[in-house]
């Protein structure tokens, strides 16, 4: 069963290096673009099969298997292979990956412990029609992955609350998010991992955030793409 | 050898410390930084026998004044500019001996955006992530410098730990006018046939919002295909995103590592280095390789 009704304007094909429909039952072929002269970037039909598409190309990358490529960068629907000498030599590989629907559940987890006191926590209620108080439950009960990072080190995108809780952004930016903000927008929940400007709903807090990025760790960012994470309800907050 | 600290006498507009960049973080929303025109500071740096990608200090338009407390060879290259020791006209884009307590001054532009001052064993900062560059997008690094801060300077060793280059190589002039060849995708098909004949043909400027993280023009609008939204995914430097104003921008080194603008076309190394130097006003055109 192959689904390739992603329906993206236009056609990749003229801009793509060795396009082969070499993909098997069960596995849409990937398409990869050139973006420059020393990347790729792949594209997927959904978050599902870029987190596995992400996790295959680590395993084959530990495994000693995958050719020289100095960044592997995760979007939400795409993987970037920056810093490849032979880039067409490597679309042509990728051409006859299968890739799984999904990453296998063997990443480890990531506990965030929070209080849910954020200033947004009550229009997010009414968004997801509940009460207030029953926001840390809906919220903690789903199972959440880093899709990808971005918008500041170690600001990890997760994915994996249920389609009918997803909230727009706030409508007027605030100029400061402070540190360990547990927000949502769209389908993403994330944890600033400092202090920024934003405009995601707020609706907790991450007691101590120094973990998300910490500089003195071999690995600096907590949340690193492919990560499982659960968010775990504290008390001490006033609500 | 004596360790030798630099004092801040005119920081200048924006002066911050560069090397090649942090590489290998992208996925963790770290951007690369580094020297925005690479092939200056190898250049700045091999003149002294340094590594070509240690440390230095890069300009922006007004230069920047030091003072070493101990004599420091220094070499002033990229941007053109007066350099000046204690007042006497100096040498650029060659070695100068500047001695202990006298003032190296690197004056403003005469073309170009940035200049390059590269010191015998390079800018001593302690790294971040492998990198001493100051990366104003993430605020990793040091800080731009303030005038009186104080920078270490690595020991140049004796002799030198690369072969320096005999005599002064010619310096590329800043261009009148960027020619930045690109290689279009990897999202050409979000755009209508006529944008893409349009960013091969028409001149843009460059804008005075430019910066470290991107080259931003004023020219035609390059017109969309689809008014839909592209779903965050990682971009690469050189990378000529389409915001919704539909004026290119190029991204330099600062560049955010995820983006949710279609990228038209990606500008190759060589115009990079040209770009840097591309001063507001300067006309821009995009011509297409292979």
């Amino acid at each position: 069963m192959t689904r390739t009704t992603e329906n993206r304007p236009g056609s990749a094909t003229d801009v793509t290096p060795g396009a082969t429909p070499g993909g098997t039952s069960g596995s849409a072929p990937l398409d990869v673009r050139p973006a420059g002269r020393h990347a790729l970037l792949v594209e997927l039909p959904d978050a599902e099969r870029t987190g596995a598409f992400h996790a295959e190309l680590l395993r084959r990358r530990a495994a000693g298997t995958l050719p020289p490529v100095a960044e592997i960068v995760p979007g939400a629907r795409t993987v970037l292979l920056d810093g490849v000498p032979d880039p067409e030599a490597l679309a042509r590989r990728l051409a006859g990956w299968e890739v799984p629907a999904s990453a296998a559940d063997d990443a480890g987890v990531v506990t965030i412990p929070v209080r849910y006191d954020g200033p947004d926590l009550t229009d997010v209620a009414d968004l997801w029609g509940v009460a207030p108080d029953e926001v840390a439950a809906r919220h903690a009960s789903s199972a959440y992955r880093v899709a990808f990072c971005g918008f500041a080190p170690g600001f990890g995108y997760l994915t994996g609350l249920p389609d009918e809780l997803h909230v727009p952004r706030r409508a007027t930016p605030r100029t400061r998010v402070p540190a360990g903000a547990v927000a949502l927008a769209g389908p993403y929940s994330a944890v600033y991992p400092r202090a920024t400007p934003g405009g995601w709903q707020l609706i907790g807090t991450m007691p101590d955030p120094a973990p998300l990025w910490d500089l003195s760790r071999e690995e600096p960012a907590l949340l690193t793409p492919g990560t499982r994470v659960r968010f775990v309800p504290v008390e001490g907050g006033a609500a | 050898m004596t360790a030798v600290e630099l004092t801040v006498v005119r920081a200048g507009a924006l002066t911050t410390v560069q090397d090649a960049g942090r590489r290998g973080h992208a996925h963790l929303g770290v951007p690369r930084s580094g020297a925005l025109d690479a092939p200056a500071m190898g250049l700045a740096n091999r003149l002294l026998g340094n590594a070509p990608d240690a440390a230095v200090l890069e300009t922006t338009l007004t230069g920047c004044a030091l003072r070493p407390d101990h004599h420091v060879t220094v070499v002033v290259g990229g941007a053109p500019c007066p350099v000046t020791v204690d007042g006497r006209p100096a040498a650029w884009g060659a070695p100068v001996r500047v001695p202990a307590g006298a003032v190296l001054d690197v004056g403003a532009v005469t073309a170009g955006v940035r200049s390059y001052v590269a010191l015998a064993g390079g800018v001593a900062v302690r790294p971040v992530l492998g990198s001493r560059s100051t990366d104003l997008l993430s605020g990793l690094g040091p800080a731009p410098l303030r005038d009186g801060d104080v920078l270490p300077v690595g020991a140049a060793g004796s002799p030198a730990p690369h072969p320096a280059l005999p005599f002064a190589a010619p310096w590329p002039a800043p261009p009148a006018e960027l020619v930045l060849p690109v290689r279009l995708g990897p999202r050409t098909d979000w755009f209508t046939p006529a944008a893409l004949r349009t960013l091969t043909s028409a001149t843009y400027r460059v804008s005075p919002h430019s910066n470290r993280i991107g080259l931003r023009t004023e020219g035609p609008v390059l017109e969309r295909a689809s008014t839909g939204e592209l779903p965050s995914e990682g971009m690469v430097l050189g990378a000529v995103q389409v915001p919704p104003d539909g004026r290119p921008v190029v991204f330099l080194h600062d560049h955010p590592t995820t983006g949710g603008y279609p990228v038209i076309a990606v500008v190759t190394e060589t115009g990079l280095a040209a770009a840097a130097q591309g001063a507001v006003g300067v006309p821009v055109r995009f011509t297409p390789v292979g």
